[in-house]
């Protein structure tokens, strides 16, 4: 392939976990010049990618997982272990913010440094000059000694001066996330921009939903090994599915996931022991949720359809029975709360068991996991049984939308104007 | 063709592009495909970098090279951090060297009653190529570990802090010529201008040397912290070695000859070169109470000595240099995690 911005060859980086490093000449000749028993820790283990120029790829992964180690050896400041990686074009790499700023000289003179640092000649300095200060925002502390910056005027000046270095891939490590919102949105304009003149771009980040927002590609690292590559929804979804997993403890796809049944124990005491109370002739046997998409992964798609199975037994034979339902987002603040009463269903409970569904088509919530709470109750309000988690879900959003709801958007050119045109008629 | 553009991609972009229709600013990577070539391809066909395990020494010297701005800025950085809140600032450059010549002149010259003439001017020559040749090594071996923030996050060629170290090392060697021209001027000395060239060859041959055991240590360092305390001493030790303080020709041309295990340290032809163009006096004769008194100082040797030696000696920095970029290279591999 010729048209590669960036191609990771099979790189493997080892890093020696030493317990202490014999780091002066008496310790190494005490231990007989033997290095003290080490561990060693891969990093990356293999790992191949080719980024095409004009890409965007964001790299995704939890903390550890090799994805600073990966982009440092894309930008040369480690060498890998083995494997090799190309880069054609100039490159900007801002691993950190303002890495070489001299505290005692003075922003004018830093932009200079660091500009250099980077591989810019004076001349090019020169002329980018103003628009390094101008994007800065620093017009009045330029001439200050950097010392008695704010640390957020300092990542600023890093930033400014990284951006108009003029590279042809710009490796970004988690530094979007400085700064306040507004310079946040500036620097993320920044990089689109950057996309549209047809620049590489490479970024590090935690934030699934940049990844969806603004790549082209999305890469996700696991303990140094690269475990997906694809579309960034795709991407985003993985590395959520992984995160998830691991966080839970539990092996990445578990269909028990899927099908949570109510156990008694889940179901609460509240229902239990109180079969003489003829106040709650109504209560829950269990409860299964069931996605509408593909039930092998323990989450639904954004679009797909829910439907909340509910089994529930009559102690005795009751009439308008009212089901509710109230889904709750991971702060626990209520989604949407509706009844059977609301949606028209009425239900008699003969006395027995019976099964009724709670039917989500096409589920609108973005990205999150959900929680849901069931009631059973009279139609004056009396409470039969209520479940406060009577189950979970968590939904992943395919596209490249981001925000928490889907809505469906429209969007068509009504007329323009070219003032051109008018401009030679006059 | 221009129906091909989707409609998202910038339209100001586009305009200022529209008669080139390779320039294709969209963000899919088919297109830029499509489009072939534009001039930032061209630009970055001419210019692939490959990060291996190890680079080649000629790629190194070429990126130092395409650097030598960067270590411009370094040695300025280096020398306003050094000065900064100072008042008198870069005085202090002449100040201390001046300082170390009025030492050596009481001790030598009054305390044990040396009646060389003009011994300043001697210290002076020799001092002043000792001096850039230990700031460098000195402040070179350090660089690597002091500056662990920018080797850490910033990719370029790490030597260049070296060179930038021995660099600023350059720069109060200008400040101290300009001392030693002024004690010159005062105490009537000439120098030997025949042997400019020669003394020139002598600087380049020290600086180079400078360079490569500091680009060698700077890399030792990182993993043997010992290298910096011990270099200090090694230093101590090596500036005896020279015939700084004594003259060579009397203190050893006459009594062993020219031994050659004294030329082994590389210094001495080049001390001796500076000495030969500056005091400019292979025999000088001291007036006293009780009659002359002849100093043997440099070997009676012609240009064709000094000159020979210097260049065997730059011939030998060179080749370490290249030693020390290779092994620099070998060790920079670890450096980010040593650190």
């Amino acid at each position: 392939m010729s048209d590669f911005a960036v191609d990771v060859r099979n790189v493997s980086k080892r890093f020696r976990l030493a317990h202490g490093q014999y780091n002066t000449v008496k310790e190494r000749l005490i231990h007989g010049g033997r290095r003290k028993a080490t561990e060693d820790f891969w990093a990356l283990s293999d790992v191949s990618l080719t980024v095409k120029e004009g890409q965007t790829v964001g790299i995704l992964g939890r903390n550890g997982s090799g994805k600073s180690t990966l982009l440092k050896c894309i930008c040369g400041v480690l060498q890998p272990t083995s494997g090799e990686v190309a880069v054609r074009g100039k490159m900007a790499g801002l691993l950190e913010l303002g890495a070489g700023f001299q505290m005692d000289l003075t922003g004018r003179e830093n932009i200079y440094l660091n500009g250099s640092l980077l591989g810019m000649t004076k001349s090019e300095v020169d002329r980018a000059f103003d628009a390094i200060v101008d994007f800065s925002e620093l017009e009045e502390f330029i001439d200050g000694p950097v010392k008695f910056y704010s640390s957020g005027m300092t990542v600023r000046l890093g930033f400014a001066v990284a951006v108009n270095v003029d590279p042809d891939i710009l490796v970004i490590d988690e530094v979007l996330a400085v700064g306040d919102e507004r310079f946040q949105r500036k620097c993320i304009d920044r990089v689109k921009q950057f996309q549209k003149e047809g620049r590489t771009i490479l970024l590090v980040t935690h934030a699934a939903d940049t990844v969806r927002s603004i790549c082209d590609q999305g890469v996700v690292l696991s303990h140094g090994r690269m475990i997906a590559e694809g579309e960034p929804g795709e991407a985003t979804r993985i590395f959520r599915e992984r995160l998830m997993a691991e966080g839970a403890g539990m092996s990445v796809v578990d269909p028990a996931l899927v099908a949570v049944p109510a156990t008694p124990d889940m179901l609460g005491n509240e229902t239990t022991g109180d079969d003489g109370d003829t106040g709650r002739p109504v209560r829950f046997r269990s409860v299964h949720r069931v996605f509408s998409g593909d039930n092998a992964v323990p989450y639904m798609r954004t679009g797909d359809d829910l439907t909340i199975r509910v089994e529930f037994e009559a102690l005795r034979t009751t009439e308008d029975v009212v089901f509710s339902l109230e889904i709750r987002d991971d702060t626990n603040n209520a989604v949407m709360r509706t009844d059977t009463s609301i949606i028209g269903l009425h239900l008699d409970a003969p006395q027995g068991t019976g099964v009724m569904h709670f039917g989500i088509v096409n589920m609108p919530m973005l990205d999150g996991s959900f929680s849901f709470a069931l009631g059973i109750q009279s139609r004056s309000g009396i409470l039969y049984d209520w479940k406060e988690d009577a189950g979970k879900f968590e939904v992943m959003n395919p596209g490249r939308i981001t925000g928490s709801v889907r809505m469906d958007v429209h969007a068509a050119l009504i007329s323009t104007e070219s003032s051109v045109d008018s401009a030679a008629l006059a | 063709m221009a129906l091909d553009v989707p409609a998202s991609s910038s339209d100001a972009d586009r305009r200022l592009k529209a008669d080139t229709e390779e320039r294709v600013a969209d963000r899919s990577p088919m297109a830029a495909e499509a489009g072939g070539t534009s001039e930032r391809a061209a630009r970055r066909g001419s210019n692939t970098r490959i990060v291996t395990p190890t680079v080649s020494v000629p790629q190194r010297m070429r990126e130092i090279w395409l650097s030598r701005e960067l270590l411009i800025y370094l040695v300025r950085t280096e020398i306003k951090v050094k000065y900064k809140n100072s008042v008198l600032g870069l005085i202090w450059s002449m100040v201390a060297p001046a300082m170390t010549l009025a030492i050596y002149y009481v001790v030598f010259q009054l305390i044990l009653g040396n009646k060389m003439p003009d011994f300043v001017i001697f210290l002076f020559a020799g001092l002043l190529l000792w001096n850039l040749f230990q700031l460098g090594v000195l402040t070179g071996t350090g660089v690597v570990v002091n500056n662990a923030g920018i080797v850490k996050k910033v990719s370029f060629p790490r030597e260049i802090l070296a060179l930038a170290a021995v660099g600023s090392a350059c720069v109060f060697f200008f400040f101290q010529t300009i001392v030693m021209i002024i004690f010159m001027i005062v105490l009537h000395t000439v120098p030997d201008m025949a042997y400019f060239p020669v003394l020139l060859l002598a600087l380049v041959a020290g600086i180079v040397l400078a360079c490569a055991i500091a680009v060698l240590l700077s890399a030792i360092n990182v993993y043997l912290r010992d290298t910096q305390h011990l270099i200090e001493v090694l230093l101590t030790a090596w500036f005896w070695a020279c015939p700084i303080v004594y003259p060579y020709q009397q203190q050893i041309g006459d009594k062993l000859g020219h031994v050659w295990i004294y030329f082994l340290n590389p210094m001495v032809p080049l001390v001796l070169t500076f000495q030969r163009c500056i005091y400019a006096r292979p025999t000088a004769v001291a007036t006293t109470k009780t009659g002359p008194v002849v100093y043997h100082v440099l070997p009676d040797k012609g240009m064709l000595w000094y000159g020979g030696l210097d260049l065997a000696v730059l011939v030998i920095g060179v080749v370490l240099f290249l030693v020390a970029l290779a092994v620099f290279g070998r060790l920079e591999g670890n450096f980010a995690e040593e650190l």
